[in-house]
């Protein structure tokens, strides 16, 4: 009997520490996820913060670029023939093979090697006639070459880089004409169809001048509603049903929100297609929500005593929500805006729907140019088939998440410094 | 020209706010005032901005289309359709501003000039009657000023009504959203039967395409069937749960019963890490690592899987929802009162038999909404589905091979140039407003489940 009664209790101590091990587990697996996830991510895109260049000489030969004056003007160089000189520069590499290779060469850089030729004259006029040193950006196979993720002992046909290319690659590495630098025009360039070239300046200036857009609409609003429903309304049917709409209108999908704004926006209202300002009315749309009901919950947070006190005083009751309740709560309402609109930030789906996924190589200026947003730039690169563009991909979700992340802290810093504690 | 009439109105109200403070000092010297002087300021501002403001957003909104019926009264005797009469009014704007390239007949010509002409008359009447109206309520406004009527009241009132148009918004958006939807989709349904696009088991949009005039009835009876997409958008929503629901469930009840403060107060905002990451990221991760490693695996165990499965897809979307269920469920554990708790230990039961005979059915009620509200989020998941698991409406049960949802479906058909008018185009909204419904209903039962829970508690 008492062999009996200790197994049970064994038994049910073992369930126990077998029910602890699950919980365990089940918070080390959604870490674990957590981790791989950004192992992966970081690990495939580090590397797109480095670019690489191929140096090459060029000779800035005066007959070649047609140019007949004897001191030429800045007019002169911009619409001098830059075609043979930059074709020269590359073909130069060559180790004397045959005539046939140079295309191959010519493939090795980027397809605007002409232009940075050109630009390297425009900057420095005294080079003309001379020969000098001029990095050339690597084209996107060579770049990935040379950080190693391209593997190299498959057949050459399945290869986009062929033996010839590979073979002046070595060579180049040998010689230490092969850089690689901080890649900054990752962040200076607009998107392009060469991976090389591609760059997140135009979907940044997109999601920037969304979230303003965003936060000039959605901000108000939601404010002025939340004061009107948390100090006075009065409770009825309408306030009721008021409220249970803004409960579900957080819930509904993003992309009913793109349908919206495709079929009011753009249809009705006849706003310019792919740019930021519909992208950020729609996304207003969905923060309304999320902004409510957080400055409600923070007008809820300030004491009936501060009210009582400036009723007393005489204020009234427009008084006492402007000059004391209102102030009071922003800190709370302020870090809720903020993580509403990195709620918005991430948003893919209804951007997509009214269009802000087209092609884009040009850097927004103004809210009404037509741009693309960094997670749809994400959805754009991901689908191309280049494997250049996936190091780009990983690239840019580091840079969203670092925005993100710095949103969340600039959330949590308001509401930590300014946030009275009342006690 | 309309932005240097909102600027001079907006110009006009900040200098009557200062006319007004000031006309209330030199009311002060000879009596007393009904309110401060700022009050006088606003007051004279309200009514200055208000009206003509209302007036000139009233305006903005009717004029184009009492434009357009002037413009079009000259052709309805031409027994044209819709379609056309927006096409010829197209072409006569854009005549009109200069941007017209196809041929010019004598008839577009006049009415481009009629146009032109309409435009004037109707600026300048703009221009007159908001000048009229800023006028008359500026005069009404200031007498009372002089009279020293009460000043702060009116003031207030209308405070008051600006805060409760501004909590309109939220029923616009919903009220716009339900019209939005309706209207393209009322019109889908009259080219496609209800009856085919709830019970058709073919979806396939793309055949219908016809480049002029209508496509065939009998291929729309079979390319609009929505059932491969609803079991598409349950199925992959069912695997997510599958994998959200124990973890969630069990780390939730892990971090309120057992965890201590200091492992609760770091591992519960890196969970919810999970949450925030933009889903587009999520849908990146699924479609590069998750779908090869899923195929690897079962290549590896000779079954036959697709580089985009549903299976990748719901996995990925199910760590998406971890912490909605996880963070939910702690919370409705932690309001489960510790009365309860210890009446559960003092008759000898260990925290695991607490937890699960005695805290786990108190919290019931609040998990399952929980459940429901992480359902209906995995309803709504737009951008994984359409990164990972294909585009393709397949209608089977087999985790391994590619299945598609109503929201890839919204994507696939709206992405790129859309032309309104298309059967293709307006399925999307009819999809949309299933999506609507359904992601509602569970809201609703969700909302009100938690709200009872807590009541009962409370």
């Amino acid at each position: 009997m008492n062999n009996f009664k200790k197994n049970f209790l064994k038994k049910r101590y073992n369930a126990e520490r077998r029910f602890q091990w699950y919980g365990k587990i089940a918070i080390g697996l959604a870490l674990t996820f957590l981790a791989v996830f950004m192992f992966q991510i970081f690990s495939k895109g580090y590397s797109a913060f480095q670019k690489t260049w191929i140096v090459t000489e060029v000779h800035y030969d005066k007959e070649l670029l047609l140019i007949d004056a004897e001191s030429p003007s800045k007019d002169d160089l911009e619409n001098a023939d830059y075609y043979d000189v930059a074709y020269k520069a590359m073909t130069s590499l060559d180790l004397g093979l045959p005539e046939e290779e140079d295309r191959q060469l010519i493939q090795m850089v980027s397809y605007k090697y002409e232009t940075e030729v050109k630009d390297l004259l425009l900057k420095n006029p005294d080079f003309l006639g001379k020969i000098v040193p001029i990095k050339l950006t690597a084209s996107d196979d060579i770049d990935q070459v040379h950080k190693g993720n391209y593997p190299r002992d498959i057949p050459e046909k399945n290869r986009r880089v062929n033996d010839y290319q590979l073979q002046i690659y070595d060579m180049l590495n040998e010689r230490g004409d092969i850089l690689s630098e901080f890649n900054i025009s990752f962040f200076t360039n607009p998107d392009s169809r060469e991976a090389e070239l591609a760059g997140i300046a135009s979907s940044f200036m997109g999601t920037v001048f969304s979230i303003l857009v965003c936060l000039a609409f959605s901000f108000p609003v939601a404010v002025l509603a939340a004061i009107y429903l948390e100090e006075f309304a009065p409770k009825n049917k309408f306030t009721d049903f008021i409220e249970v709409n803004i409960n579900n209108l957080a819930a509904v999908p993003s992309i009913v929100f793109g349908l919206l704004g495709l079929g009011v926006l753009l249809a009705v209202f006849n706003l310019p297609r792919s740019t930021p300002l519909v992208g950020g009315i729609t996304l207003s749309l969905m923060t309304l929500p999320t902004i409510i009901i957080a400055a409600r919950a923070s007008l809820k947070a300030v004491p009936p005593s501060i009210r009582e006190a400036a009723l007393a005083m005489g204020a009234s009751n427009m008084q006492t929500t402007m000059h004391h309740t209102v102030p009071l709560s922003m800190p709370g309402t302020l870090s809720g805006t903020i993580i509403g609109l990195a709620q918005a930030l991430g948003e893919t789906a209804p951007l997509i729907l009214i269009g802000m996924v087209a092609f884009v190589n040009t850097i927004p200026g103004t809210p009404v140019d037509p741009a693309a947003s960094l997670p749809v730039q994400i959805y754009i690169w991901s689908e191309s088939a280049e494997r250049g563009f996936v190091e780009k991909v990983s690239a840019c979700i580091m840079v969203l998440l670092a925005f993100l992340i710095l949103m969340n802290l600039a959330a949590q810093i308001v509401r930590h410094k300014f946030e009275k504690k009342w006690s | 020209m309309n932005l240097i009439l909102v600027t001079f109105i907006i110009l006009l109200a900040f200098t009557s706010y200062y006319f007004g403070r000031k006309k209330a000092l030199v009311i002060q010297s000879s009596q007393r005032l009904t309110a401060l002087p700022k009050f006088y300021g606003y007051y004279l501002a309200a009514w200055c901005a208000a009206p003509a403001l209302i007036i000139f957003a009233l305006w903005s909104v009717f004029e184009p289309s009492i434009v357009k019926t002037f413009i079009l009264q000259d052709y309805t005797d031409q027994n044209l359709t819709k379609n056309e009469l927006q096409l010829i009014y197209t072409k006569v704007k854009a005549l009109a501003a200069g941007t017209y390239t196809g041929n010019i007949t004598n008839f577009l010509d006049e009415s481009a000039n009629k146009y032109i002409q309409l435009k004037g008359i109707a600026n300048s009447a703009k221009v007159a009657i908001i000048l009229a109206i800023l006028i008359f309520s500026l005069s009404f406004a200031y007498r009372s000023v002089q009279k020293n009527d009460r000043m702060r009241e009116p003031v207030e009132i209308f405070l008051k009504w600006v805060l409760f148009v501004a909590s309109l918004g939220a029923v616009l958006v919903t009220i716009g959203i339900v019209f939005s939807l309706l209207f393209e989709a009322i019109r889908f349904f009259q080219a496609v039967k209800i009856f085919d696009f709830i019970f058709g088991t073919h979806w396939y949009p793309a055949k219908t395409f016809v480049r002029d005039g209508q496509p065939d009835p009998e291929l729309m009876k079979d390319a609009f069937g929505a059932v491969p997409l609803f079991a598409g958008t349950f199925f992959i929503a069912f695997i997510a749960m599958c994998v959200a629901i124990p973890i969630g469930l069990l780390s939730g009840i892990y971090l309120s019963e057992y965890a201590g403060r200091g492992i609760r107060k770091y591992a519960k905002p890196i969970i919810e890490i999970l949450a925030g990451i933009p889903t587009v990221v999520y849908g990146f991760f699924a479609a590069l690592t998750v779908g090869p490693f899923v195929k690897e695996i079962g290549n590896a165990m000779g079954l036959e899987v697709s580089a985009e499965s549903a299976l990748a897809a719901g996995a990925v979307m199910g760590v998406m929802i971890i912490p909605f269920i996880s963070s939910l469920s702690d919370d409705v554990i932690t309001a489960v009162p510790q009365n309860l708790r210890d009446g559960s230990y003092a008759m000898g039961a260990t925290k695991s038999e607490t937890v699960k005979k005695v805290i786990f059915p108190a919290a019931l009620p609040g998990i399952v909404g929980s459940i429901l509200l992480a359902v209906s989020r995995a309803v709504g998941e737009t951008m994984i589905v359409v990164m990972a698991s294909g585009l393709a409406a397949n209608l089977t049960m087999n985790p391994l091979e590619s299945t598609s949802t109503i929201t890839a479906q919204i994507v696939v058909i709206l992405i790129g140039d859309q032309q309104f008018g298309d059967p293709k185009t307006q399925s999307a909204f009819a999809l949309g407003i299933s999506l609507f419904i359904v992601t509602l209903f569970l809201n609703v039962i969700a909302l009100s489940v938690v709200k009872k829970y807590r009541e009962k508690y409370e």
